[in-house]
């Protein structure tokens, strides 16, 4: 996935020279997971430019950039170091193109390597997609894969308004078979990656590929679930989740986050508008718990495990 | 107050408060250019009482005055190229006059019929008005790093006040602003008070102090000496202009009104403190100077005055006939095409019906 993301920083740079790479470390050292790599060389060091050690900072150049005409891509070095631009996403990042009546656009991208599963240190396993998706204006991307990890970064770069651009660290180093693309599902629509009519998974980033193993799991006890990839969480593409409960009518959320008023809350109440006449099964979610992300030596309990999501399915099919 | 008096750093000054010529007063403005600068004051002036009295009548929400520091901000953006753009805190309509912002558009952020840019940031080179403490300074610093990056010789002007310079941001903004050689100006007006806090409790040592660490050059000057203002700002320009970097100016001046109309600064200041700072008026002393020098008469001062009674009945009159938005407009610009979560929202409060 590094690999993909970086091709993808790339390809959009020859794309657009308006286009900026910037962050901590992201020059010379091609930034601490390599996804920079070799774009100082390529590009040069007034396009791709480490910064200062200030993400308020970080967020806030990029609201002057993109007034003077420029396509700032930022990076935030690790999930949990992204919290002091807080400010400056929420209060100008979202909401210039309000604020000016539309006149003035923030085509931003702000890259956080998030998510736990790496063994990280504590504040490098944050799973802080709900603070942007909460924050209207913002629109929130979390790949699953290496291939629509390109076309997702492309697709985010491209859009005229700002997105908050979360790479799951613990399928960085995922490979995957294929042609880096930018055509098929854009910003907002998810995406079938498992067919199956007893249950619907539904997930985002890394827990996909756990959902994924899960499936696997269940078809050896004759259960086929269905695994949506929701791609971006903003825009919530609620029709291919109500469309998915429809054709099953049992789900489960799985996501690395707390349970509580995690992105599985929101979803829930989107199928309980939008198919509740179609479920079978209360819908049950597979999340990390309401503490602070664990020590490595704990995060196998933590975060969701293929037994953990089986036994939900196993749950809502029985009932 | 004593601020001017416990500084180590000096102050530049040209005009004292009355009327003398104390330095050089040749800072490259015509006759006319000078005139023009007491004309903008007093106009400003006059606006600045009319919102006050447009909010105790109703027709504003809250507002904050600015009133005393009407040198520091005349004086300031009358020092910008017309290609130079302005990051402003909520305090800066006077610095918006000057840049050319309709001013009617500009005031319906305090009317509640929109948001901090409710008139063309881009057109009128002047950002939202912005309310999160010091966080346009970064703004600023990222605007002219793109304008570095675009050989364009423009440089950008941030206003925040001594309340400001204690935020995280201002020492972002600065650190960064050295660092990447921005052609930006840190405008700081020190007001004397963030609201209740009076400088004595946001600072110790000298704002324009804090430079010298950046590593660029920091400036104290007189703020309600707006020839003063003028040639410090130009000059820093003029610095921008030739890649030398950033340079952070504190304009000492003070907040004659309360913080906003919301406020009571009976509450934590003394009426002889104002009093003492009303001696010190910016347009008074630029008056007497331009009288002095013979550069302009008092039929010059009244036509002025006139002139500006004019010019704010037409804002009053354009300000009163705006009502609200269509609510619709609520749900159009978030995002450049709204979600389809979003279009339902919009449904469900309002229909297709526009209003």
């Amino acid at each position: 996935m590094v690999g993909a993301l970086n091709a993808a920083l790339r390809d959009a740079m020859q794309a657009d020279p308006r286009t900026l790479v910037f962050g901590e470390d992201v020059g010379a050292l091609g930034g601490v997971f390599r996804v920079t790599e070799g774009l100082q060389d390529e590009f040069g060091s007034g396009r791709v430019f480490n910064t200062p050690i200030a993400e308020a900072g970080i967020a806030g150049i990029c609201v002057g950039l993109a007034m003077a005409g420029w396509r700032p891509i930022a990076e935030m070095q690790f999930d949990g170091f992204s919290y002091p631009a807080l400010d400056q996403v929420i209060s100008h990042v979202a909401k210039y193109r309000e604020r000016t009546r539309g006149r003035v656009a923030m085509p931003v991208v702000i890259r956080i390597p998030s998510f736990g599963g790496i063994k990280g240190k504590e504040h490098h396993g944050e799973s802080p997609e709900t603070y942007y998706a909460h924050t209207a204006g913002l629109k929130v991307v979390v790949p699953s894969s290496p291939l629509d990890a390109y076309r997702l970064l492309r697709r985010s770069i491209d859009d005229p308004d700002p997105v908050i651009f979360l790479e799951p660290k613990s399928r960085y180093w995922s490979k995957e078979e294929g042609e880096l693309a930018t055509g098929g599902p854009g910003l907002g629509s998810a995406r079938t990656v498992r067919e199956g009519d007893a249950c619907v998974l539904i997930s985002f980033g890394a827990m996909v590929g756990r959902c994924l193993e899960a499936a696997t799991a269940l078809a050896g006890e004759g259960i086929e679930c269905s695994v949506l990839d929701l791609r971006t969480l903003v825009p919530l593409d609620v029709e291919a989740i109500a469309e998915r409960v429809r054709a099953t009518g049992r789900a489960a959320v799985v996501h690395e986050a707390p349970l509580t008023l995690g992105m599985g809350a929101e979803i829930v109440a989107r199928i309980v508008e939008e198919a509740f006449d179609h479920l079978e099964a209360p819908v049950l979610r597979v999340t990390g718990a309401d503490v602070p992300y664990p020590p490595a030596s704990l995060e196998q309990h933590y975060l969701p495990s293929t037994e953990r999501i089986a036994a939900a399915v196993r749950k809502v099919v029985a009932y | 107050m004593s601020i001017e008096t416990a500084a180590d750093v000096p102050i530049v000054r040209i005009v004292d408060p009355d009327g003398t010529v104390v330095g050089d007063d040749d800072v490259g403005l015509s006759v006319d250019a000078k005139r023009e600068l007491l004309r903008s004051m007093i106009r400003c002036r006059r606006l600045d009482r009319e919102c006050w009295a447009l909010q105790r009548q109703g027709e504003l929400t809250v507002y904050p005055p600015f009133e005393g520091q009407e040198a520091a901000q005349v004086g300031s953006a009358s020092a910008l190229a017309p290609e130079d753009f302005v990051f402003p805190s909520f305090r800066e309509l006077a610095a918006a006059v000057v840049r050319g912002v309709d001013v009617v558009e500009y005031l319906q952020y305090h009317r509640g019929t929109w948001h901090g840019g409710p008139y063309d940031p881009i057109a009128s080179r002047f950002a939202p008005i912005c309310v999160p403490v010091a966080t346009q300074i970064v703004h600023a610093v990222g605007w002219a790093l793109g304008a570095k990056l675009d050989g364009s010789g423009a440089c950008s002007l941030a206003y925040f006040g001594d309340g400001s310079a204690s935020e995280g941001d201002f020492h972002e903004a600065a650190n960064m602003a050295a660092v990447f050689g921005a052609p930006a100006i840190l405008f700081c007006q020190n007001n004397g008070w963030a609201i209740s806090v009076p400088a004595s409790e946001q600072y110790a040592a000298p704002i324009a102090a804090r430079a010298a660490g950046y590593g660029f050059p920091g400036i104290r000057v007189d703020g309600n000496d707006v020839l003063a203002v003028y040639a410090v700002t130009k000059a820093a320009a003029e610095r921008a202009r030739g890649g030398e970097g950033p340079t952070l100016i504190e304009a000492m001046t003070y907040r004659i009104g309360a913080h906003s109309t919301a406020d009571d600064d009976s509450r934590y200041r003394a009426g002889p403190e104002v009093d003492a700072w009303r001696e010190r008026d910016p347009i008074a002393r630029f008056r007497a100077y331009l009288l002095g020098c013979d550069l302009i008469d008092e039929a010059f001062v009244g036509a002025c005055d006139e002139e500006a009674e004019g010019w704010v009945a037409e804002i009053r009159s354009g300000l009163t006939s705006l009502g609200a938005p269509p609510a619709s407009e609520m749900f159009d610009h978030a995002f450049s095409d709204p979600p389809a979560t979003l279009e339902r929202q919009r449904h469900e409060r309002i229909g297709n019906d526009d209003a």
